[in-house]
């Protein structure tokens, strides 16, 4: 069948009426498309006002006793003026320190494992099972398993005790982003390496390691930014002090431990100004060290999408 | 063996196989650590639970008061605030997230800057070309951040902010609607309406960010096929995406749902502490976690056995959810690449 040419072209249109074809807000349903795009974008700014408004409350209350003195001195008694929290940003680094130490040589170990596995490696698939639901569990429970575990036995709170639930925390994370950063590294890097009489170990540590680096540090970093806000874990496990955790010179870590966010936390119900303030100081200092840390965890990751 | 320096390749010798033997142990038992610390934990405080376990039982789960002084020990309460706060933060905090994440996943934030900078006929001159993807990447951050600020900050902000903010709006509603039961107890403070308004607010990226990803996993031919049969973006987003995606969506509200059951600071430090079972969101009640956080720092010698039941109880729940969503979300997972 061909086209007849006799026919003018723009008979087919002909009796279409073409107001029809724009679009116009009184039609039902381009309205409510409208309306429903004007819905979400009203959802999304209402959204980000907690965000702006915690984000304002600590900038205006914490800002205005932040002090020298508040990051240098230690917490005051109750009706006491002065005094800070410099005790507890000493002990938050401290304790996350030692759950960094205990964390990211097993997570990264675990993960070279699993990204070694088959895909049809039931171990490995119930490992990563088990991570994952370890990333869903709540903090607190961290606490209470190191609490009946090293609490009790060691018969106080200390700041071991402290970084290892951080550790728990840390751990699911760090093992399943660099099982990821790592499953991203070409196989055929890693088959020329071993084809070139690389053992396995020589082949993860001098192409899968050094390949994936950027992609196994974000994960590290994320899991410290995280690490460093927990209060729950550190509640009975660490404790809290009034004290440096330096004495002659050392840092004395078998002691009840100070943290920013437990002192945010016992000083946000108690009516003493000074302590109130104090705590939306030590609020200000504590997310800015989680949003530094953020920061840079990003600035790795945009580096490693940017090397892709 | 000759020495050349033309060679590359070489058999390991002894002390490199050695060093990999050693170092496959170190990773294999890695592994082993980092998945049996789940099914540790969860032993360890069964164990721990066990004397409270054979001395309460049940009637442990389903008694009402608590009073260590009394020896006295039941957390209905606590388990009924837990799920209740938690339930009704999913239920806000899943519409809302959905929202966004519908907006973030659409674009709309680009494509509105786009329009805008075509008002000035300038979305094709060099700097403005990545306005509207640096727009949406700004935006999508934004709502990420929120799961950066700690919990206890959280807290912080909702006893000076959140509570003065909305008590004149509680009173109200407890003087008009005082006779149903969901406003039938006036604000005193802290309560259930400030903490699950908080916990809203910390589950909206969880949410957020999941059911994106799930969006976003759709294919886009999909999309494409409905535009071309002349469905609006809406109906597209109605009719098909939001479809396509239902399962990562679940998944997302599920693995949410987990997280606030188990949210402690924030809970401990708003919902007011009270042992009581009400309906009401402006009468303060208490949570598991908040229960743990509270009590464990002063508890003596008989009370820990009965926290560890409390954990435990609270360790299950929060497993079973977290399960069930991993599973969805392994399995919404396999559909997408398939």
């Amino acid at each position: 069948m061909t086209i007849q040419s006799s026919q003018p072209f723009h008979e087919p249109f002909e009796g279409v009426d073409m107001s029809e074809l724009e679009r116009s807000l009184m039609r039902p349903r381009t309205f409510l498309d409208v309306a429903g795009s004007a819905l979400t974008a009203l959802v999304t700014g209402a959204a980000l006002v907690p965000l702006a408004s915690v984000l304002w409350m600590l900038v205006v209350r914490g800002g205005k006793s932040l002090s020298w003195n508040a990051l240098t001195q230690a917490p005051p008694a109750p009706l006491e003026p002065g005094g800070g929290f410099g005790n507890a940003i000493l002990g938050t680094l401290v304790m996350v320190g030692i759950a960094a130490l205990i964390s990211i040589p097993t997570g990264v170990l675990a993960g070279i494992r699993l990204a070694q596995a088959r895909e049809d490696d039931r171990i490995a698939f119930a490992i990563r099972f088990g991570a994952k639901v370890l990333t869903g569990m709540p903090s607190i429970l961290a606490g209470v398993f190191v609490y009946g575990s090293i609490v009790l036995l060691m018969g106080g709170y200390t700041a071991y005790a402290g970084g290892l639930a951080l550790a728990i925390l840390m751990l699911p994370t760090i093992v399943l982003t660099s099982e990821e950063a790592l499953r991203m590294v070409p196989t055929l890097m890693h088959e020329a390496a071993v084809g070139m009489g690389a053992t396995s170990t020589q082949a993860v540590w001098m192409v899968l390691l050094p390949t994936a680096l950027p992609g196994i540090l974000t994960g590290v970093v994320l899991a410290i930014a995280r690490a460093a806000g927990e209060t729950a874990p550190l509640l009975f496990t660490a404790l809290f002090s009034n004290y440096w955790l330096v004495a002659n010179g050392y840092l004395e870590l078998a002691y009840p431990t100070a943290s920013l966010a437990v002192l945010i936390f016992n000083f946000s119900s108690v009516p003493f100004e000074n302590q109130v303030e104090l705590a939306w100081s030590a609020a200000l200092v504590l997310v800015l060290m989680v949003l530094a840390t953020n920061l840079i965890g990003q600035a790795l990751a945009s580096r490693r999408a940017g090397a892709r | 063996m000759p020495t050349n320096h033309q060679t590359f390749a070489q058999p390991p010798s002894a002390r490199q196989r050695v060093l990999d033997q050693i170092f496959g142990v170190l990773t294999r038992a890695a592994a082993w650590i980092a998945g049996l610390l789940v099914a540790v934990i969860v032993l360890q405080i069964a164990w721990k639970a066990v004397p409270a376990v054979r001395e309460h039982g049940l009637s442990f789960l389903t008694g009402t008061t608590w009073d260590p002084k009394q020896q006295q020990f039941g957390i209905l309460p606590q388990i009924w605030g837990t799920l209740y706060s938690s339930l009704l933060a999913i239920v806000i905090g899943g519409v809302l997230g959905l929202c966004i994440a519908i907006f973030l996943s659409e674009g709309f934030l680009g494509s509105f800057a786009f329009r805008v900078l075509s008002l000035f006929g300038a979305q094709h001159r060099r700097w403005a070309l990545r306005i509207p993807d640096r727009a949406d990447l700004l935006l999508r951050n934004l709502v990420e951040l929120l799961a950066a600020i700690p919990s206890v900050v959280y807290g912080l902000w909702g006893i000076f902010v959140v509570i003065p903010l909305i008590r004149p709006w509680a009173d109200w509603l407890h003087a008009r609607f005082g006779w149903t039961a969901l406003f039938s107890e006036p604000l005193q403070g802290p309560g259930l309406l400030p903490a699950v308004i908080v916990l809203t607010v910390m589950i909206l990226p969880t949410v957020t960010a999941l059911s994106r990803d799930a969006l976003a996993s759709v294919p886009p031919k999909l999309r494409i096929a409905a535009y071309g049969i002349g469905a609006t973006r809406w109906e597209t987003m109605l009719a098909v995406l939001l479809p396509a995606a239902k399962r990562g969506i679940f998944g997302a509200i599920v693995i949410a749902f987990g997280r606030a059951l188990g949210e402690t600071m924030a809970l401990a430090m708003l919902i007011g502490n009270a042992n009581k079972i009400s309906l009401s969101i402006l009468s303060p009640a208490n949570t598991l976690a908040a229960l743990l956080a509270n009590s464990f720092p002063e508890a003596g010698p008989k009370e820990v056995p009965v926290l560890m039941f409390a954990a435990l109880t609270l360790l299950l729940i929060t497993l079973v959810v977290n399960v069930f969503g991993a599973l969805i979300m392994s399995r919404a997972g396999v559909e997408k690449k398939a």
